[in-house]
């Protein structure tokens, strides 16, 4: 059994909103029309043991719904989840004495009080054992280099240092499944470095389990060893970041320089070359004698498009690209955009 | 740490973080001792002016007000967490309750205890006070023990009725993050409701305040015995003993309301 199994789940926002239109003031006094939002839709997947997941998607596509249904904080409208065998809203607090949840966008911690406090205050929330608890917290203290900042207040902490803070928080209890929500969002260069080294070495040295979900390509090409990608509510591809790669973005750019055989301005492909690029649907441009395609090697190989261009120009100089993974990303979601989750209304 | 001691633990905390503003403190202290003050000011004008209230008398009204006073400064001492339940919805702080292993109620009722609701209770005491000690001047039969342990369980009931209360109003919130001020109909209305004999009220609003939401039993009927009359009515005179329970149970009802009003929390977007 995974240690993360998600089945079929279906999250539906329902929202109440004043109305609008001819009469709405007067009608939203007493009716409020329903607004719904399908945050997730028939969402799948498992995670084993060990696996360093990140969860990439769109904003709104249903990230962060599908990190609080696993944390236990919301119930979903159908479908089923297990972690460690358990029920996550329905064995909440036994489910999430296991786990550890991190939310970029907002502390988990005392806002009033010294980290060390808080520290120390979830230690009896959690009901840890004194000196296990003191071992963690002063190891975690010295790899996140907590130190300088122990006793000030929360809401003195520049963002990066609230960032940590959380961090070893979440971590206090050991928990052997992580779930963190944009840990990297607003953080500078070093700062995100920072989080980046120490989420890879918890998941590589100590074997926690984590899911990130972030905006932050870097943080994908640097951590995950497994990247799914959710867009309006749908997970609509799931792999390893390489397999992504080849799978999505196997379109190639060729740019080529040519120079029209008889002098003067390069004229737009004939014949055989036209025939092929027509037949693939290769996209192309040709500006100033520098021909752009967008070729899908499965379709029209690279060198058998460069032997057409041959035939027809004279080459200067040619250049092989595959796209970035933001490219990619931004293909993908482009693509799978139904808009399934985009709000509704209805009275 | 058992679930007793963390919420000492939380509470002391609460009360240390209120302490940082002591001047605020203090003046919302005096600020509601005023507010509430003057609101019985109210009422003894009224009775300076007509004498009599159907046959009540002014201290017999005092008890009524001091007890239901008393025990709701207690109550909203003690349920801030709830009652700020919308607000912590809007801020996206309840996620912060539901990720950590303990009772939701639990960590609610340790968010805040609120002291400065000392201000209500001080005065509410003091009129409570005044009401028993004429009372017994004017021939109540329950002596001192008798009328300590009588108004403890009615304050026990009266507490437990009133965090009930403030319970269902946040399981509301759950499901429109709407701020939802009708619910003070039951809280504030209910403390200031209770501050007159039931039998002055219409017959709906009896039934509400008797059946519905059990505040007669907490206040009214514990209140006939402290003063030692009888229910114009025409209750049994013990009945005062043994209502308070209605308190209880509605706490234990809210209770359970509660546990399926967590899945409708729906958090928030950011
Ligand atoms: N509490 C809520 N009530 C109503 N609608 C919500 C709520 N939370 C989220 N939504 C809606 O559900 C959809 C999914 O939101 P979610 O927060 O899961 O997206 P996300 O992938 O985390 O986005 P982002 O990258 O912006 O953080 C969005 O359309 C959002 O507007
Ligand atoms: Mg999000």
């Amino acid at each position: 059994m995974a240690l993360i199994e998600v089945d079929s789940i279906c999250k539906r926002y329902v929202r109440r909103a004043r109305t609008t239109g001819r009469g709405a003031a007067l009608r939203g006094l007493f009716v409020r029309e329903k607004v719904v939002t399908d945050a997730l839709s028939d969402v799948s997947f498992t995670i084993e043991a060990g696996e360093l997941v990140g969860y990439i998607g769109p904003n709104g596509a249903g990230k962060s719904t599908t990190v609080k249904l696993l944390a236990g904080i919301l119930t979903p409208d159908s479908g089923t989840c297990r972690i460690n065998g358990l029920v996550p809203w329905e064995e909440r607090r036994e489910h999430v004495a296991r786990i550890g949840v991190v939310f970029g966008q907002r502390t988990q911690l005392w806002w009033d009080l010294p980290v060390i406090e808080s520290f120390d205050l979830l230690a009896d929330i959690y009901r840890l054992d004194r000196t296990h608890y003191e071992t963690t917290r002063d190891r975690l203290i010295d790899r996140l280099s907590i130190g300088p900042f122990l006793e000030q207040p929360v809401r003195q902490l520049s963002l990066g240092q609230r960032m940590r803070a959380d961090l070893a928080a979440s971590l206090l209890h050991r928990p052997r499944i992580l779930f963190l929500d944009e840990p990297t969002i607003g953080l500078d260069a070093p700062g995100k470095l920072a989080i980046r080294d120490f989420v890879r070495t918890i998941n590589a040295e100590e074997g926690v389990t984590v899911i990130l979900t972030t905006h932050d390509m870097d943080d994908i090409e640097a951590l995950s060893s497994r990247l799914m990608i959710i867009n309006s509510g749908r997970i609509v591809a799931d792999g390893a970041p390489s397999i992504l790669t080849d799978e999505l973005a196997r379109n190639r750019e060729v740019v080529v320089d040519v120079t029209p055989a008889h002098g003067g301005e390069a004229r737009p492909p004939e014949g055989t070359l036209a025939a092929a690029l027509e037949r693939s649907r290769t996209r192309w441009s040709l500006e100033g004698g520098r021909f752009r395609f967008d070729v899908d090697p499965t379709v029209l190989s690279v060198p058998e498009l460069i032997r057409l261009v041959g035939e027809q120009y004279t080459m200067r100089d040619i250049s092989i690209e595959t796209a970035p993974i933001e490219e990619v990303v931004r293909r993908i979601y482009a693509r799978t955009d139904g808009g399934a989750n985009a709000p509704t209304a209805s009275s | 740490m058992t679930g007793t001691r963390l919420y000492w633990r939380l509470v002391g905390i609460s009360i240390r973080s209120q302490m940082q503003y002591k001047v605020s403190f203090i003046l919302q202290s005096l600020g509601q001792m005023i507010v509430t003050g003057g609101e019985f000011l109210g009422i003894w004008a009224l009775f300076d002016r007509f004498g009599t209230l159907q046959e009540w008398a002014f201290h017999e009204i005092a008890v009524l007000y001091g007890l239901a006073n008393v025990a709701f400064s207690v109550a909203d001492a003690l349920t801030n967490g709830f009652d700020s339940a919308g607000y912590l919805i809007r801020k996206g702080e309840f996620d912060r309750v539901m990720v950590r292993p303990r009772s939701t109620v639990l960590l609610l009722l340790g968010y805040e205890f609120t002291v400065r609701r000392i201000g209500r209770f001080l005065q509410g005491a003091a009129i409570l006070s005044y009401g028993l000690v004429v009372s017994s001047e004017s021939g109540a039969p329950l002596g001192l023990v008798g009328t300590a342990a009588t108004l403890l369980w009615a304050i026990v009931g009266a507490v437990a009725l009133f965090v009930g209360i403030r319970i269902i109003q946040a399981c509301v919130s759950f499901k429109t993050v709407q701020s939802i001020e009708v619910m003070n109909v039951f809280t504030y209305g209910g403390v200031y409701a209770s501050g007159y004999p039931f039998t002055i009220y219409v017959r709906w609003f009896r039934m509400l305040f008797t059946y519905g939401v059990p505040l007669a039993a907490v206040t009214y009927y514990p209140a006939l015995l402290l003063m030692g009359r009888l229910d114009p009515g025409g209750a049994v005179r013990w009945i005062g003993w043994v209502s308070p329970i209605a308190g209880v149970a509605f706490l234990m009802v809210s209770l359970v309301i509660w546990r399926f009003a967590l899945r409708w929390y729906s958090s928030t977007g950011t």
